[in-house]
């Protein structure tokens, strides 16, 4: 039995359908992540599930008994919001607390749950100090403490992290794994930055317009999108125009316009005459000089148009004949060792068959 | 350079014009002199006489309860309606509560006299002059607190109820204490406001009852006495304690936000 569903749900702000018939379930202790640019839904999902907004139509249950009509302070879940909303007037002790007071728990307990809390979140030293005296990330832990106190059915984060920079970012990140697995709490997180959703959830639903595009786990999403939104908003992705000529069981053989035949793994129900794109994750593509063998079946020439280093790997793109501009992660060898290519550099690109993805249009 | 020279002597000019009449009210309240001329010597003794002067502790009596009683019931009133403001952003609403801010206070006197008089046929006394106290307070008591509202974070109090806390332990917990600072400073100003006031007071005393700014009123119309510059000068020096504990209070009502 799913812990939290979301049944046909819609939601519409005016003329907006900011939540347009959507439905899934949560299983106890998943971290699920709700993915997609601003305007998408995810945060009018969340705040529907914190009971902040009421769906025009649909139902949210918990463990099978729907939350319609209970007010926010009724429902089990707490919410860690974008800008953290710590009460300015409290302590962070005081803010911690606050949960607990509100359920009316006796002041021993307070105490020493509060403690707890404060030691999971290595803010110790912090008790007495308000918010205005905190670091970004310190708040941001304060504010995942309150919402853990009380130990709610589910957690729900706001874009937790954006407030935060890159560096800090990153340490959160696995910080919040790490108490994701301690406290065994059923996150819900929302997000716009895929690289976060990727590194954090257990499964995703990417959104568009108020839609689940794909609901899958960050490896099968990375590797396997089933459009080309997905595609182009998990991670760095080449897009090819591709025609089908030819369809079997065991692979699909494609023409590019104006650069020849390609094959790519095979795709269910795709016809021959069908018009599409390859998928290319950048990391799976080969460069080598234009005299070179690639060694694979899929290589076309092209010519280096710019490169971006990025101390550990470096991008190139290289625009083939058609004008097409297929990008390229390669890692850098050795510290300190020359470029493999410059700019204008003539070049022959490939990648394994396997390693292409059919998205039909 | 001769630029910042320039701009100097303006800013000093504007501020002696402003505070050099102040000054020698109070100059003149320690003077040991009958006359406002010149300067004889130093003393304390139009203090001690204002002390002895039964009229002149009376309306002071009057002032302070009439103050004290106003801006209390103003703070109540004026937060309900900063609150209302705030909350279903009705234009008419604020547009209502402001105006007699703005309005001139002789109309606002005047008015209240005819309505006290014609409409309710009230014996003008203690009782009109705290209602219209009152009125003319409420406003500012209002733009105070709205101001304080409108720099809190509106998800603190959807933070509230999330965690736990019903809509009336949200405002006890939550709003009530942050809006803590406009209330007291909505209280200073109404105070300030209430204790000094001369028009409309004038228009709503009637004759029973005096207030400090008609005493001193009906002093100077025979002379400006070493006792008006001294019961000025306490005066005065309330109200800045007045304005200077607003300030420090709600800065972003008197400073402008930042």
């Amino acid at each position: 039995m799913a812990l939290l569903e979301f049944r046909n749900v819609s939601k519409r702000f005016g003329s907006l359908l900011a939540v347009d018939n959507v439905s899934f379930a949560v299983d106890s202790g998943e971290f699920f992540t709700l993915l997609g640019p601003s305007g998408c839904g995810k945060t009018t999902l969340l705040r529907m599930l914190a009971g902040f907004d009421a769906p025009d139509a649909g139902d949210i249950l918990l463990d099978d008994k729907s939350l319609a009509g209970v007010p926010p302070e009724k429902r089990p879940l707490h919410t860690v919001f974008q800008n953290y909303a710590l009460f300015p007037h409290l302590t962070v002790e005081g803010n911690i607390s606050f949960p607990l007071e509100m359920a009316g728990r006796p002041k021993d307990e307070i105490r020493r749950r509060v403690a707890g809390m404060l030691a999971l979140v290595h803010l110790e030293e912090k008790e007495d100090a308000f918010p205005h005296e905190l670091s970004g990330g310190q708040k941001q832990r304060v504010a995942l403490a309150r919402g853990l106190v009380n130990k709610p059915r589910v957690l729900l984060l706001d874009e937790p992290l954006g407030a935060l920079d890159a560096k800090l970012r990153e340490e959160m990140q696995i910080e919040l794994i790490a108490l994701q697995r301690n406290v065994g709490v059923t996150f819900i997180f929302v997000t716009h930055a895929q690289q976060e959703a990727l590194a954090l959830s257990h499964r995703i639903a990417v959104m568009r317009a108020g839609r689940i595009e794909q609901l899958d786990e960050p490896d099968r999403l990375y590797g396997f999108p089933q459009n080309r939104f997905v595609a182009d908003f998990i991670g760095k992705i080449n897009l090819l125009d591709v025609d089908v000529l030819e369809s079997t069981p065991d692979r699909l053989s494609l023409a590019a316009k104006g650069l020849g035949t390609l094959t790519a793994p095979p795709v269910q129900g795709v016809q021959p005459g069908a018009h599409g794109c390859l998928a290319l994750r950048p990391e799976q593509m080969r460069v080598v000089a234009e005299n070179e063998d690639t060694g694979l079946p899929n290589h076309f020439p092209g010519v280096v148009r710019d490169l971006l280093y990025e101390g550990d790997v470096t991008l190139y793109r290289v625009v083939l004949r058609n004008g097409t501009a297929l990008e390229a992660m390669i890692a850098n060898s050795a510290p300190g060792r020359p470029r493999f290519f410059e700019v204008d550099d003539r070049v022959e690109i490939g990648w394994r068959p396997e390693a292409g993805r059919y998205l039909h249009d | 350079m001769k630029r910042g020279v320039g701009l100097w002597i303006a800013a000093l000019s504007v501020y002696a014009f402003l505070y050099v009449p102040l000054a020698v009210v109070v100059l003149f309240s320690f003077n040991d002199s009958e006359l406002n001329a010149e300067w004889v010597g130093f003393t304390t003794r139009w203090y001690a006489k204002l002390l002895s002067d039964q009229t002149m502790l009376q309306a002071a009596a009057n002032s302070l309860f009439i103050a004290i009683v106003s801006s209390t019931v103003a703070t109540v009133l004026g937060a309900m309606a900063g609150l209302a403001m705030h909350r279903y952003k009705v234009r008419w609403l604020a547009f209502l509560a402001l105006t007699p801010v703005a309005m001139p206070e002789i109309l606002l006197g005047v008015s209240l006299l005819l309505f006290f008089r014609q409409v309710l046929d009230l014996t003008l006394g203690l009782v009109s002059i705290l209602v219209a106290h009152i009125t003319f307070s409420i406003g500012f008591v209002a733009i105070i607190v709205r101001a304080r509202l409108a720099g809190l974070d509106e998800s603190l109090f959807e933070a509230a109820r999330d965690l736990g806390a019903t809509p009336w332990m949200t405002f006890r917990r939550v709003l009530f204490p942050l809006m803590m600072p406009g209330l007291l400073a909505g209280y200073l100003m109404s105070f300030t406001l209430s204790i000094d006031d001369f028009v409309i007071t004038f228009f709503t005393a009637g004759v029973g009852v005096t207030t400090l700014p008609l005493q001193i009123y009906s002093m100077i119309k025979v002379a400006v006495t070493p006792e008006v510059n001294a019961v000025s000068t306490l005066l005065m020096a309330l109200t800045l304690t007045m304005i200077g504990l607003a300030s420090r209070l709600a800065p972003e009502t008197l400073r402008g936000k930042g």
